[in-house]
């Protein structure tokens, strides 16, 4: 019997959703998602574009798609910021067309988007400086070298106070802010600085997903280091100090601003931020392929708008005509 | 013959009255620390966002500057989660509440579901989210749609739901019930005109807190797809969508400071919201109480 009234229960739920689903059916015909009518009578195209992944990369993808929405106000954009990882789950199964990363494709996703027989078109879309900043308060660290930030970052190297790494430096505990783990921007530093060993954790680290957490806590400790995208420490430069970085320990310290993050001296920490096309939708929806032209020509623009650097010129013409060859294959 | 010892009752009667008023005093502090905390969060809401509260801000799209974006979106894809959420945990919530209190046997089995319903309550939204994504997006079908946000929804407020229908069930008096039967009324007719009218204003008080907790969750969303940005209104329950807190989410992890502001706006448009479905179940719940 009670078996019976719990298959009851079954029914009803199905039911319930059956009518929704019924019910949204019958107005669904003139709905704005049923755009598989990719007519392309001259320039009018319509249809939707789905763009998903990395935070870091959304505001780019917002400017774009907000004026060009106003030119093509039939074309149904979505911009989604599920992280870059979270992109790459829904790109490699093929079910959106832009994937936005901040990190380059890894060869698990590589595999994949294989394995689902889908191409996948990595295209540069602006640069961002990886910044290290500690506070204004802070008066004694003005460059460290990527050796000093391993002993600082990586977990077990024996540096937890500031003294550790320079005898002159004050004997306080060094406190670590960092991205989470599921950020983009805590691969690309975990790529560079951490090389896959584990970040120290614990009472004297705290890990936020919400970089605006990070340069408030950074802020108000003497003792504090952090790091995040260019865009947060330009906002907040007049209570935060970026520290300039040496790659090797003889190399002159190079400060992250729009000149040395493009033309690359501010390494290791200049990384680009991608977008990855869907090479499918680029071919067969014409939806997507204005969609890219306009994003290949205003993509810098767009960049500097939100507070990242634009690549030189030439790369978006050059990548341009790369996916314009892909197009007409 | 006995004495009343009235220097004793005295000194009984003092430790008693201040006893009487300490406990006084600490439930109003423990009152009052939930109070000051609202108002202040009320207060920074209000001079944050008050700026970029607008009827433009109510009805502009998002976009990538701080003076021209809006919440429309936002507020358009909550309500449609809404009407969805709303019917469908309500139906399946009181429907479980009902066989549960009302026509499940008293044995082992019921008592393993209601310990299950119990857990399923503290499950973390995200864990939802998966759920939804795996059913919901996946196995109907549904792809990243209205539909599949407010199904997801409705499960993780369905615990809350029936958790409060089984309480204000079980609450009713018997002898009401059983003045029902007496006159020889069946089960479903008990229920339907003794046992659901007495328990409204329960079921109705669960109903908001869990509609409330609904709305503004943002974690299950982003995992069955709600969209950041997005320049159209859902039509239908198989449009694309975004929602309040989504919308304030990305506001507040902008690195520029009116961001900030903007959000704060939007905060004030949702609860504008909740204020107003709140209203909506309280007018329900006095309708009913009247009646009986």
């Amino acid at each position: 019997m009670t078996k019976f009234k719990g298959f009851a229960l079954m029914c009803m739920l199905t039911l319930v959703i059956g009518a929704l689903a019924a019910c949204g059916g019958s107005d669904n015909g003139a709905g704005a998602e049923d755009g598989s009518s990719n007519g392309s009578e001259g320039d009018q195209v319509s249809g939707p574009i789905a763009i998903d992944g990395s935070s870091t990369v959304y505001p780019i993808q917002e400017a774009l798609t907000y004026e060009y929405n106003k030119e093509h106000p039939e074309v149904n954009v979505t911009v989604n910021s599920s992280g870059s990882g979270g992109g790459f789950k829904k790109s490699t199964k093929g079910e959106i067309d832009l994937s936005n990363a901040s990190r380059p494709i890894k060869d698990e996703e590589k595999a994949q988007a294989e394995e689902n027989d889908v191409q996948l078109h990595e295209v540069e879309l602006a640069y961002d400086g990886l910044s290290i900043v500690v506070s204004n308060e802070n008066d004694f660290v003005d460059e460290l070298s990527v050796e000093q930030l391993k002993q600082i970052f990586v977990d077990g190297n024996g540096a937890t106070k500031w003294s550790d790494i320079n005898p002159e430096w004050p004997d306080e505990t060094i406190k670590i802010f960092s991205p989470g783990h599921d950020s983009g921007t805590f691969d690309y530093f975990n790529e560079v600085v951490l090389e896959d060993q584990p970040m120290k954790e614990g009472e004297n680290t705290t890990l936020s997903e919400d970089d605006n957490v990070l340069v408030k806590g950074i802020e108000g400790n003497p003792n504090a280091i952090g790091y995040f995208g260019y865009a947060y420490y330009a906002e907040n430069e007049d209570s935060l100090k970026v520290l300039g970085v040496k790659d090797g320990e003889d190399a002159e310290a190079i400060k992250p601003s729009p000149e040395t993050i493009q033309d690359k001296s501010y390494t290791p920490f200049s990384r680009p931020l991608f977008t990855y096309v869907n090479v499918a939708s680029l071919k067969e929806k014409p939806q997507v392929a204005d969609y890219v032209e306009y994003m290949m020509n205003n993509a810098g623009s767009a960049a500097e708008e939100v507070g990242y650097v634009a690549l030189p010129e030439e790369e978006y013409q050059s990548q341009w005509e790369e996916l314009q060859g892909m197009i007409e294959e | 013959m006995a004495t009343i010892n009235h220097a004793d009752i005295q000194k009984n009667i003092r430790s008693k009255v201040i006893k009487n008023a300490v406990l006084k005093w600490l439930f109003f502090l423990a009152t009052m620390v939930g109070l000051v905390f609202l108002v202040l969060l009320f207060y920074r809401i209000l001079t944050q966002g008050i700026g970029f509260f607008s009827l433009d801000y109510i009805l502009s799209f998002p976009a990538p500057y701080p003076e021209e974006a809006g919440i429309f979106a936002g507020l358009m894809g909550s309500i449609g989660l809404m009407l969805i959420v709303a019917p469908v945990s309500v139906i399946i919530g009181v429907s479980t509440a009902l066989y549960i209190e009302e026509y499940a046997k008293k044995n082992k089995m019921t008592s393993f579901i209601q310990a299950n319903i119990q857990n399923l309550a503290g499950v973390p939204s995200i864990v939802f989210g998966l759920l939804g994504l795996t059913f919901f997006v996946y196995m109907f079908n549904f792809g990243y749609t209205l539909i599949a946000g407010g199904l997801t929804m409705a499960l993780l407020i369905l615990p809350v739901i029936v958790v409060a229908a089984q309480e204000s069930i079980r609450s009713i008096p018997v002898e009401l019930k059983e003045a029902s039967y007496g006159m020889g009324a069946t089960k479903w007719q008990t229920i339907r005109r003794v046992v659901i009218p007495a328990a409204l204003p329960g079921m109705l008080t669960g109903t908001i807190l869990a509609l409330s907790r609904a709305i503004g969750e943002t974690a299950p969303l982003i995992i069955v797809g709600a969209a950041t940005a997005i320049y159209t209104t859902p039509d239908s329950i198989f449009s694309r969508y975004t929602a309040m807190p989504i919308q304030i989410f990305n506001w507040t992890s902008r690195p520029q400071e009116e961001w900030q502001y903007v959000a704060g706006a939007g905060i004030i448009v949702l609860l504008i919201v909740l204020l107003a479905m709140n209203a909506i179940a309280v007018f329900i719940r006095n309708k009913f109480q009247k009646r009986l």
